[in-house]
């Protein structure tokens, strides 16, 4: 029964995620007609210079970044969820995209006015961003392990992280005060999330790094499953749960910390999503938990691209579209505690 | 008692906490034997030490001294994963379990077995059904855990400490959270799992009526922080039972097998 559920619900996840990028393929703010976008996909080319570069250099590549996006937020959060025993993680309400962010800010900031754009073709700058927020997700991630070692209440840890969130703000805007206008300007407009960033030549290192962490992540389905059990149980089934744990906080710091640092601080999706897929295949097992989750994170993050790029006057941020869809469906989790089952 | 009926042996061992540099010592100079094909309970009063000495025996806690062989085998020199097919756990932690079938549940025991992604073949899932036989909980094999009443959760969980295929099975005070009818029934089972399976089992517990009836040897921990072990009639005849508490106005009433005023 669960099975065949499992099958039906991949197959509609992926099913929607074929919807969905065909119509951000259809939509945007330049109206290209179909046929000629058929054309332009057939390698035929569509007569029309700025359509062929719109298609294959602009809604191509939003596309497999949102896609990706979604998936490793998506997958982040249900880490969290797991190895922190929280349902209510994920990577921006811990501070995780926060810390990031703060990386980013440090970088873009001292790199000023000189960066040119905010990922520029400028492989060094983008690189020396990915890194900054490698390292501010880490810093959070290691003080998110301390902390729960210390607070052994799964509130007072979503507390801390949103307290990290304030901290890394605040240093933000202090940075803010003493750097210069452009640099000011960039990070802002990162700040309100954006899946156009990644350009052509940047898409394999992006999806390199998204696609390996994702791998690394199905392959820690045996410890995840484990982890349900509480750090006693796991260890009493022979999983070294310190060193598992390290792997998990890793691949979810790099995850976050990459989409971070190519489209911005983005909320709610890692959170909510775990649920949609624990919700729609009725189970906390990790092995089909993992793919239904990439699947609909995809699918969540292609459809606030979507509804970014439809409206007639101008481009909404993502940022303010994935609260909107997911505030919602932590609302419902949060008062249907009783009822669902992997809270009982 | 002979020690060469002993599956798990403790020698001269020391448990109690570490904070920082500073250490508590609760029980020391244990020198403990676990036999197989024995339900043995351990009982004592709130603080005693019972969880310290069953981490401590689980490998969760590194003794303060002492060593513990398990088959002539140091436990704690011994890997984790070796660990994990030797000695079963079912403590009271809360799990995360709630949407998981009993099936996937008792499923998880066979991860020490399993390889690298954890697949089940054949045989395990024959051994998972088996577990939720032995357990009495195979007709709720493809309930979800949150549907589960206490006492039927508590079986699944020893169904997934079978299904682990391990000699030893520890259980810290898995009667705690249950009604009567599914104490006496939970013991008989851990009670058959000793007998029929040749299991060690080990189970601290509150309800000492329960123990002194089924269990094969009794470890107590008296108020002066003593282990005293033996049957029931040789703990009985020893007067032993009236030093588990501090309060003088309770005493041990033999023909009830519990204590009263």
């Amino acid at each position: 029964m669960t099975r065949s559920r499992y099958i039906i619900t991949v197959i509609a996840l992926t099913l929607l995620l074929v919807l969905l990028a065909l119509a951000c393929l259809a939509f945007g703010s330049v109206d290209i007609p179909v046929g000629r976008i058929v054309d332009i996909l057939s390698g035929k080319g569509s007569g029309n210079k700025a359509w062929d570069i719109i298609i294959l250099q602009s809604r191509i590549p939003m596309i497999a970044t949102a896609a990706l996006a979604g998936a490793a937020l998506s997958i982040s959060g249900l880490l969290l969820q797991t190895t922190f025993n929280n349902p209510l993680a994920g990577p921006s309400i811990l501070g995780v995209s926060s810390g990031a962010g703060l990386g980013v800010a440090i970088v873009i900031l001292a790199m000023g006015g000189s960066l040119g754009g905010l990922l520029g073709e400028n492989v060094g700058s983008y690189i020396a961003i990915l890194v900054g927020a490698l390292i501010g997700a880490g810093v959070v991630l290691v003080l998110l392990i301390a902390f729960s070692m210390i607070v052994r209440s799964n509130t007072m840890l979503l507390i801390i992280g949103i307290l990290v969130s304030y901290l890394t703000s605040s240093v933000v805007q202090l940075l803010n005060s003493v750097a210069t206008e452009e640099g000011v300007h960039n990070y802002v407009s990162w700040g309100f999330g954006n899946f156009s960033g990644v350009s052509v030549a940047q898409m394999p290192v992006y999806a390199g790094i998204i696609i390996l962490a994702l791998i690394g992540s199905a392959l820690m389905v045996k410890p995840l499953n484990a982890m349900l059990l509480g750090s006693r149980y796991a260890r009493n089934l022979g999983v070294n749960v310190t060193r598992s744990r390290n792997v998990l906080l890793l691949i979810t710091g790099v995850l976050t910390a990459v989409v971070t640092a190519f489209c911005g601080p983005i909320g709610f999706i890692g959170l909510a999503v775990p649920h949609i897929a624990r919700l729609s295949l009725g189970t906390s097992n990790h092995s089909r938990l993992i793919p239904a989750t990439i699947l609909a994170g995809a699918d969540i993050a292609l459809l606030c691209a979507l509804v970014s790029v439809i409206n007639p006057h101008g481009i909404i941020p993502i940022n303010a579209i994935t609260p909107i869809i997911g505030v919602p469906i932590i609302l419902y989790i949060i008062l249907n505690r009783r009822r669902i089952q992997y809270f009982n | 008692m002979k020690e060469n009926n002993a599956i798990l042996t403790a020698r001269e061992l020391a448990v109690g906490y570490r904070n920082g540099s500073q250490t508590t010592t609760l029980l020391s100079g244990l020198n403990l034997n676990l036999e197989k094909g024995k339900l043995v309970a351990l009982l004592g009063q709130n603080g005693a030490g019972k969880s310290t000495l069953l981490r401590a025996l689980t490998c969760d806690e590194r003794p303060l001294a002492g060593s513990i062989e398990v088959n002539g085998r140091d436990l704690l020199e011994m890997s984790q994963k070796d660990r994990s097919r030797i000695i079963g756990l079912v403590s009271t932690e809360r799990i995360q379990a709630g949407a998981l079938t009993v099936t996937e549940l008792v499923g998880l025991g066979r991860q020490p077995h399993t390889g690298f992604l954890g697949r089940l073949d054949d045989e395990d899932r024959a051994i998972i059904q088996q577990s939720m036989a032995d357990a009495g909980i195979i007709s709720k094999a493809n309930d979800y855990m949150a549907s589960l009443s206490d006492g039927e959760r508590q079986k699944a969980m020893i169904a997934r400490a079978l299904a682990q295929q391990t000699p030893i099975i520890i259980l810290d005070e898995p009667t705690a959270f249950l009604d009567v009818a599914s104490r006496i029934e939970t013991m008989r089972l851990l009670q058959t799992l000793a007998h029929d399976r040749g299991k060690a089992v080990l189970l601290s517990s509150h309800d000492i009526s329960q123990s002194l009836m089924l269990a094969d040897e009794l470890w107590l921990i008296t108020t002066d922080r003593e282990v005293l072990t033996g049957t029931t009639q040789q703990l009985l005849a020893d007067g032993a039972m009236d030093r588990l508490f501090l309060n003088r106005e309770i005493h041990f009433n033999p023909t009830i097998l519990d204590y009263s005023f």
